[in-house]
């Protein structure tokens, strides 16, 4: 019932949901969807355009890309995943020290926040690019780590309004230690902006990953990814084979398109004061 | 006011410190023999010695650090292995190039995302507040190089249209350089004013249910003056801030606009940079955007200051 009416009051995010659905279901049963192997190249289907035998194309090297955009979902849902899950891990701890301790604690977490904000994401993905090198580990990592100074100051704030409950003040008062207060009384409490962090953070690090892989620093061939099919020789056969960088092209923005919607209810349903973004007083 | 500014300066110094630290590190902390690296891959000096002095790697940490900061407080940010000038000139010359995309696509974003953003929030829950939104989502879902390949490969195909492939400055022929960048600068507008317009629409949401707007309602003001003196006064400002704090990702975006569009600015600088690990460029490049993002967030900030009591005294 209750889902009903989440539905009719958030259209949009509803619809959102129904991505993200598709997108994880398309993920756990890409060996069973897919019509062809993702990587085998058969060079005489070279270039073939959407058809009955291919319903998205081929590639430059004859392979399926209906196939390649299937399999892609799972790169994509590992992917942002991993690097998500680094980076809230990373965000709450820093969040958590800085908002609940305070103080000197503080002062030294956010002034570093500070500095890693200073500088551009992409260039900063880009640095820790080209210190690590490719491979999809190493995109993970480094969207994880490039995700994290954001999603810290998000978390703090939303410590920082808890702290402020009397409850807390009662569970100190009975002599709870801090530990037990973190993990009985904060940690519950910020799950909800957690779980808006962890949605836009999967649309965000589809993306930076597409990003990454145009500039050349993205998951290594053959590996279906979404964003290395539309950027390497997706922009080479372009005019020649539009269909190439078409489809991956729409199934990123579908993603991502899926995770901001989901991720914009959740934060209206879950906590109405975080709305208006990361960046939103308060 | 005087004491707010002073404490916002002396935050700074930590931050800066911090700035100049990190960028220091990142040549350290690459795994492997840097040196033998260069030496093999790229050949920047025959001999290893010389090239580890040149670097200053000879040194300990400290005092290594304690020199680069002495030479960047000189405006010394090292010379580029790759075209041997040194990298603050070189920044500099690119510099204008990327800041007049940065700054058109600001133009474009705000022209779009100030009224639908608006527009949104007076209109709430229509149906054209549900597609400025959705627009918006859209907006900051679809990869911008993407939305530049199709783009481009659309005007070739229905109008045999190329972006021209040399870059004409804007002292030269300011017609020629501005149909170069507009459209660079449109789809980097796009994506910022879909941020933009979002946090429009629920700042004059929140100014909306204000009692002073009430007031003004009951007063019997026609809408349009509603708008305009009562809420926008009061809505953009928190707005003026996102958009200081979004120059920095859009000065990200312009690597990729760039690098499509062959425009000769810092993004495509470091772009090659990085290719060619010349590390006194990466430098340089990291050093100066940061350094520029706080400087602007500092003015920001101190504006805001200036026009919202509530920040100086809190």
């Amino acid at each position: 019932m209750s889902l009903l009416r989440v539905m009719r009051g958030k259209p949009l995010g509803a619809l959102g949901g129904l991505l993200i659905l598709g997108l994880v279901a398309t993920a756990l049963l890409a060996p069973v969807l897919a019509p062809y192997d993702p990587i085998k190249v058969k060079s005489s289907d070279r270039l073939q355009a959407p058809g009955l035998s291919h319903l998205l194309g081929t590639d430059d090297f004859g392979r399926d890309i209906l196939s390649r955009v299937i399999h892609g979902a799972r790169i994509s849902m590992l992917l942002g995943l991993g690097a998500v899950a680094i980076s809230t891990l990373l965000a709450t701890i820093i969040g958590i020290l800085s908002g609940y301790y305070g103080g000197r604690i503080d002062i030294v977490l956010q002034r570093c926040i500070d500095t890693l904000m200073a500088f551009p994401g992409l260039v900063v993905l880009l640095t820790i690019m080209a210190m690590l090198g490719q491979g999809l580990g190493n995109v993970i990592l480094a969207l994880g780590i490039g995700g994290t100074a954001g999603n810290a100051r998000i978390i703090r704030s939303a410590v920082l309004a808890i702290r402020e409950n009397q409850y807390i003040e009662v569970a100190r008062a009975t002599g709870c230690q801090d530990w037990q207060i973190i993990a009985r009384h904060i940690l519950p409490n910020i799950a909800a902006p957690i779980m808006v962090v962890v949605t836009l953070g999967l649309g965000v690090a589809i993306l930076a990953e597409s990003a990454l892989s145009f500039l050349g620093f993205g998951v290594p061939p053959p590996t279906p990814s979404w964003g290395a099919m539309l950027s390497g020789s997706g922009r080479t056969y372009m005019i020649q084979a539009p269909w190439m960088a078409v489809f991956p092209g729409i199934a990123i923005s579908l993603a991502v398109f899926g995770f901001n919607m989901l991720g914009d209810a959740l934060r209206d349903l879950l906590d109405p004061k975080l709305r208006g973004g990361p960046q939103s007083r308060g | 006011m005087s004491r707010y500014i002073l404490r916002r300066l002396v935050l700074l110094v930590p931050t800066l410190a911090l700035v100049t630290l990190l960028v220091f590190s990142i040549i350290r902390l690459l795994p492997g023999d840097i040196v033998t690296l260069m030496m093999s891959e790229q050949g920047y000096a025959s001999d290893k010695a010389k090239l580890e002095q040149m670097m200053g790697l000879d040194q300990p940490f400290y005092r290594q650090y304690v020199t680069y900061v002495g030479r960047v407080l000189q405006g010394d940010l090292g010379v580029s292995f790759w075209t041997k000038e040194p990298v603050l000139d070189e920044i500099l010359r690119r510099l204008p190039v990327s800041l007049e995309l940065a700054l058109l696509a600001m133009v474009f974003g705000l022209l779009i995302a100030v009224p639908t953003g608006i527009f949104s929030a007076v209109r709430q829950d229509t149906w054209l507040d549900y597609l400025f939104r959705t627009g918006a989502i859209g907006g900051l879902s679809v990869p911008g190089f993407w939305m530049a390949t199709v783009v481009i490969v659309a005007a070739s195909i229905w109008w045999q249209w190329v972006p021209p492939m040399r870059y004409t400055p804007f002292a030269r022929d300011p017609v020629k350089n501005l149909s170069q960048l507009v459209l660079p600068a449109i789809i980097l507008g796009l994506a910022l004013s879909a941020s933009v317009m979002r946090m429009t629409r629920s700042m004059v949401l929140e100014v909306l249910r204000e009692d002073y707007v009430r007031t003004a309602w009951a007063k019997g003001l026609p809408e349009s003056l509603v708008i305009a003196r009562h809420v926008l006064k009061n809505a953009m400002i928190p707005v003026v801030t996102v958009m200081g704090l979004q120059l920095s990702a859009l000065l990200g975006g312009t690597v990729i606009m760039e690098s499509i569009f062959v425009i000769p600015g810092m993004g495509k600088f470091l772009l090659d940079a990085i290719t060619w690990r010349d590390y006194p460029v990466i430098q340089g490049i990291n050093l100066f955007l940061a350094t520029g993002v706080i400087a602007l967030n500092l003015v920001i900030d101190v504006v805001y200051g200036f026009l919202d009591p509530r920040i100086r005294f809190g």
